[in-house]
């Protein structure tokens, strides 16, 4: 398929049909990560492709973060909840059923971190932890630590496929972030800290014992540590200090796990899926996620451009404009004319608005020839069925 | 004309992710600099937003005039946390050239990036400076419009200085909290949110509301952005909601155009009737909300300064008071 660009008639290259079904049947695919920018449908797109998976017989989880209230409740959830549960009315044995399942949870950034904590130190020194005042606000509302919980959950996700294969799919939503990249960027951040120079300064009272610290700190760390009392006061930095204290003893390396999460996005058996919409900032947003994703050598299946608006073809917002125009000059209060003069509006409007998207999802493509891209048009209604889903499934396959 | 002393003068503006509220703050912030007043607009999330807007190349951290309305001017600010960081730390201890040390050490990345609670503070802090500076007894801005975090994060980043507050019962962090604390709550200080008339922009912007309000915020007004226009009166649909495809084309060539193309056009209809009621909805929903609103029209992109004034006399500021 060629499409000619209205400048100069030249044809380009289309870039190739991302082909969702072969994706999803791919049984070497065992990751898919939706990402993109707000307000783009990630995390329904997530839930589509899941659907669309475990109808082709997979065994799929899917792993949502913050749904719109009707998307959790078609996927049976009704509350933040870290454990995969199955969605109803999906798969069975019955007759048409080639034992596909769909399970479904929403990431519970809290109790993630929680259960990562209570996984590698005994149940007395969790409870410590948890009274923490500084890790309460560090699980609860650190940036990143959603980033950080979404990706850990992944692995955990990946070692009970590995392990038990109680599923052999895991689509995985992102989070609202400000950037698509915070997903990539985020967890080693918050790995990098844990694990870093300057964490160790704030420990070392607690691990060095009161006095003994003010012997080691050089004339540099004297500056260092002086300033961090003032901006933080003693209170916050005898906190940072207990809490990291108590996390180095039992499972130091935070940024090994970071990286090693981090690592397994580039393995083989990852696909991801960004998701844009026509919107100058959504696909300024997928640009800079693709790039990245390309630079670091990391398996992008393929771009979804969402929410495309479209029309009917063959009257042009002009055309339309002009025969409104001439319809008004009739004058007429015939039920065929009134009915003839609000479609040729919503032509109008819808052919515009139709040339707006198409024109910015051919810029896109020629600035990205290369990848793998498809369609999607936008829905009269939002999604709260499986049947709504079912059908952004379809559209994302291209039926 | 000149802002009503009633009226707040830091319009906190929040919204989800794609609902345009950069664009709701700036035509904000040209309506309220109307008649002559000198109106700051402030973004804080490293988007340079506020440059695509305008059309200026991107914003140091420096107060920079981005553009004039009427007699009234709009200076726009990009607050960079580790330059916010470093001002703070100049204006609060005198501590100079501390960047360099902190940089080494890793702070600043943790104050910046890893610990946003810090970093909100800091960024609230300045917003707080710039709302209340004065120049020989006057205010330097008559008002200031923050282009703030999306809804899903703004009670976090507006309660970001109470927390910290709670995490260090004494000392400058502390104190400089309660001062931006009190500036937040006051009748100073009001909080928008935009959103379209869609199912999900919708919940996050009531949820938004109700969980500002629970923190002792107040919420302005719920900007609806991107409305489309009704187009199709229900009179002209059948009682179930379908299209009489061959009075249209009766109608078509009326107009002079051929009848075939009725049967797209009136499946198109069908649809643009269904989003319509949908937009309904949505509007009953947020309207039971109790909240003054505003409605903005989809204007064709791509936006320009003119659009920003469109939407500025839309938004009607003077009959907000």
């Amino acid at each position: 398929m060629t499409r000619s660009t209205p400048a100069a008639g030249r044809t380009r290259p289309a870039p190739p049909e991302l082909d969702i079904d072969l994706l999803l049947k791919d049984p070497e695919i065992k990751v898919i990560v939706t990402c993109g920018s707000g307000g783009v449908g990630k995390t329904t797109t997530a839930a589509a492709l899941a659907l669309r998976a475990a109808e082709q017989g997979r065994k799929v989880v899917v792993l949502t973060i913050d749904p719109a209230r009707r998307l959790a409740q078609s996927l049976g959830l009704t509350e933040l909840d870290n454990t995969p549960r199955k969605v109803p009315g999906v798969g069975g044995t019955g007759a048409g059923h080639d034992g596909g399942e769909l399970l479904a949870m929403m990431l519970d950034m809290k109790r993630t971190f929680d259960e990562v904590v209570l996984l590698h130190t005994t149940e007395e020194k969790a409870q410590q932890i948890f009274a923490n005042p500084f890790y309460q606000s560090l699980s609860a509302s650190f940036a990143g630590t959603q980033e950080y919980m979404a990706m850990e959950k992944l692995s955990q996700l990946r070692d009970q496929l590995v392990e038990h294969g109680e599923w052999d799919l895991i689509v995985v939503d992102t989070p609202p972030s400000r950037s698509a990249l915070d997903f990539l960027d985020a967890p080693q951040r918050l790995g990098r800290f844990l694990d870093g120079r300057m964490i160790r300064l704030l420990t070392a009272p607690a691990r060095a014992g009161g006095k003994a610290y003010l012997k080691v700190v050089s004339a540099g760390f004297g500056v260092f540590t002086k300033v961090m009392t003032k901006i933080l006061g003693n209170d916050l930095l005898g906190n940072v200090s207990a809490f990291v204290a108590s996390l180095e003893t039992m499972f130091g390396g935070f940024r090994e796990r970071a990286d090693q999460t981090y690592e397994l996005l580039k393995a083989p058996d990852t696909a991801f899926v960004v998701v844009a919409s026509p919107e100058p900032d959504a696909l300024r947003e997928a640009s800079f996620f693709v790039e990245r994703l390309q630079q670091e050598q990391m398996p992008l299946a393929g771009v979804v451009l969402n929410r495309l608006r479209t029309a009917p073809e063959g009257l042009s917002a002009q055309r339309a404009a002009a025969a409104a125009e001439r319809l008004a000059e009739l004058d007429s209060s015939e039920p065929a004319a009134l009915l003839a003069a609000a479609a040729l509006a919503v032509q109008v409007e819808s052919a515009e608005s139709a040339k707006h998207d198409q024109a910015m999802i051919v810029r896109f493509a020629a600035a990205h020839p290369e990848i793998a891209q498809r369609t999607v048009p936008a829905l009269a209604t939002d999604v709260h069925d499986l049947a709504g889903l079912r059908s952004i499934g379809a559209a994302l396959a291209g039926s | 004309m000149p802002l009503d002393p009633s009226m707040p003068r830091l319009h906190v503006v929040t919204g989800k992710g794609g609902t345009g509220k950069t664009t709701v703050a700036g035509a904000l912030a040209v309506a309220l600099a109307e008649g002559g007043n000198r109106i700051l607009l402030v973004e804080v999330e490293g988007r340079q937003g506020l440059a695509q807007l305008f059309d200026t190349p991107p914003l140091p951290h420096v107060e920079m005039r981005l553009a004039s309305a009427n007699g009234g001017e709009i200076i726009g600010l990009a607050v960079d946390p580790e330059a916010a960081m470093l001002e703070y730390l100049e204006m609060f201890y005198s501590i100079k050239r501390a960047g360099s040390v902190l940089r080494k050490m890793g702070a600043i990345d943790f104050v910046t990036t890893i610990a946003p609670g810090l970093r909100d503070v800091l960024l609230t802090g300045k917003i707080k400076e710039a709302v209340t500076r004065t120049k020989a007894g006057r205010p330097v801005f008559d008002a200031v419009v923050l282009d703030a975090p999306p809804t899903g994060r703004i009670t976090q980043f507006l309660e970001a200085t109470n927390e910290v507050a709670g995490l260090t019962r004494f000392g400058p962090i502390h104190k400089q909290s309660i001062g931006v604390t009190s500036l937040l709550h006051s009748a100073q200080s009001v909080v928008h949110i935009v959103t379209l008339l869609e199912e999900m922009p919708v919940q996050e912007s009531l949820d938004a509301a109700a969980e500002l309000t629970a923190a002792g915020y107040r919420v302005g007004r719920l900007i609806v952005n991107r409305a489309r226009p009704d187009l199709v009166a229900a009179g002209l649909l059948s009682s179930t909601g379908a299209v009489d495809a061959e009075l249209l084309a009766t109608g078509l060539q009326l107009a002079g155009l051929k009848g075939t193309l009725a049967p797209a056009l009136a499946v198109q209809m069908g649809e643009y009737a269904q989003r319509q009621r949908v937009q309904d909805e949505a509007d009953s929903t947020l309207q039971a909300a109790g909240l003054p609103m505003s409605r903005l029209p989809d204007l064709t992109p791509p936006l320009d300064l003119g659009s920003l004034f469109e939407l500025a006399h839309t938004l009607d500021v003077g009959s907000w008071a």
